[in-house]
């Protein structure tokens, strides 16, 4: 049984480990997680990646969940950031898609040019 | 959607987009009493009296990006299809608790899915915040802390990535044990 000082310390180095790969994670995925995004099959999408990034013994990318973007025709999307580039928004985005964005643009540095929905 | 746990996983976002640190999900189901029950409680920033009393209608949304909230009226008139209703309690700076409630046997209702799945997305896609995760049948009950997972990873020294299987099939297993999700 773990005490309650345990449970916090664990708690607080969860929590520094977490800033940690924050801060060196070189890709930040996010997968739209609206009503809209998740009727069209966004858990399905975020599990394709994670199991992809597993997969591949990925380290240095962090996958987040957030709301509807505002573009519900276009989802699931995933977007694919990375610190001074262009930020790449995947439409349509189906769990086979989702892994050739693993494989091309995570792992590979190449965008998956023909799935883009946006750049910013 | 096709499964309750779908429905699931959109109320935690609204919540998680309400700035929640701690999320409470409680399913209770009695196919002797004939209920199946999810609550939903987070420590976000919560609604005002006006809020609740509209959010149910599916013009309502705070989100800017769109014109209309689909999420709390679907599931809503989910509820009602079967047989069952859908409450919101909350206050502004205090929290929110949605609670469903619907006949376990009705037609309408919509299998409990894939509730390993929708747990374990949430605890790796939303780190920061502490999951909480009951369940209780006739048969038992079980809970499953996303601390369990930090301190799993502590442990290992590992990625989320590498204790999504592991996490899932524990689930399930514990879901398999108190015969729920029927
Ligand atoms: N747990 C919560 N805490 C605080 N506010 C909430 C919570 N749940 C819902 N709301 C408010 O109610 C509104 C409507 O929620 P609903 O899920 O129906 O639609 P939405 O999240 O705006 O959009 P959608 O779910 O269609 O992507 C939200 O925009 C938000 O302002
Ligand atoms: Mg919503």
């Amino acid at each position: 049984m773990k005490t309650l000082s345990d449970l916090r310390a664990i708690k607080e180095k969860a929590r520094k480990e977490m800033a940690a790969r924050e801060q060196s994670a070189k890709y930040r995925v996010v997968v739209a997680m609206g009503t809209c995004g998740i009727a069209a099959g966004a858990r399905a999408v975020m599990s394709a990646i994670l199991d992809e990034i597993n997969k591949r013994n990925i380290a240095d990318t962090i996958v987040t969940q957030t709301g509807c973007l505002g573009y519900c025709d276009q989802e699931p999307l995933v977007q694919v950031a990375q610190a001074d580039k262009e930020t790449i928004t995947y439409g349509k985005v189906t769990p086979e898609i989702a892994r050739r964005i693993v494989v091309d643009h995570i792992a590979g540095d190449r965008i998956v040019s023909d799935h883009v929905f946006m750049q910013t | 959607m096709r499964e309750l746990s779908l429905h699931i996983l959109d109320v935690v976002t609204n919540s998680i987009e309400a700035a929640a640190t701690r999320i409470i999900v409680f399913i209770e189901e009695s196919i002797k009493h004939n209920y199946f029950r999810i609550r939903i409680r987070d420590d976000g920033r919560g609604m005002s009296e006006e809020m609740v009393k509209t959010v149910t209608d599916p013009f309502v949304t705070t989100r800017r990006t769109r014109k209309v909230g689909m999420g709390l009226p679907l599931l809503k008139q989910l509820a009602e299809a079967c047989n069952g209703n859908l409450t919101i309690t909350s206050a502004i700076g205090k929290g929110s608790e949605i609670c469903v409630t619907m006949q376990h046997d009705h037609w309408n209702r919509p299998p409990l899915g894939d509730m390993a799945e929708t747990v374990v997305n949430l605890i790796v896609g939303a780190p920061d915040i502490h999951f909480l995760y009951r369940h209780s049948t006739d048969a038992g009950h079980f809970t499953f802390d996303s601390i369990w997972f930090q301190a799993r990873m502590a442990e290992r020294n590992c990625t989320p990535y590498q204790l999504i299987g592991p996490a899932k099939e524990m689930i399930k297993q514990q879901l398999l044990q108190i015969e729920a999700g029927s």
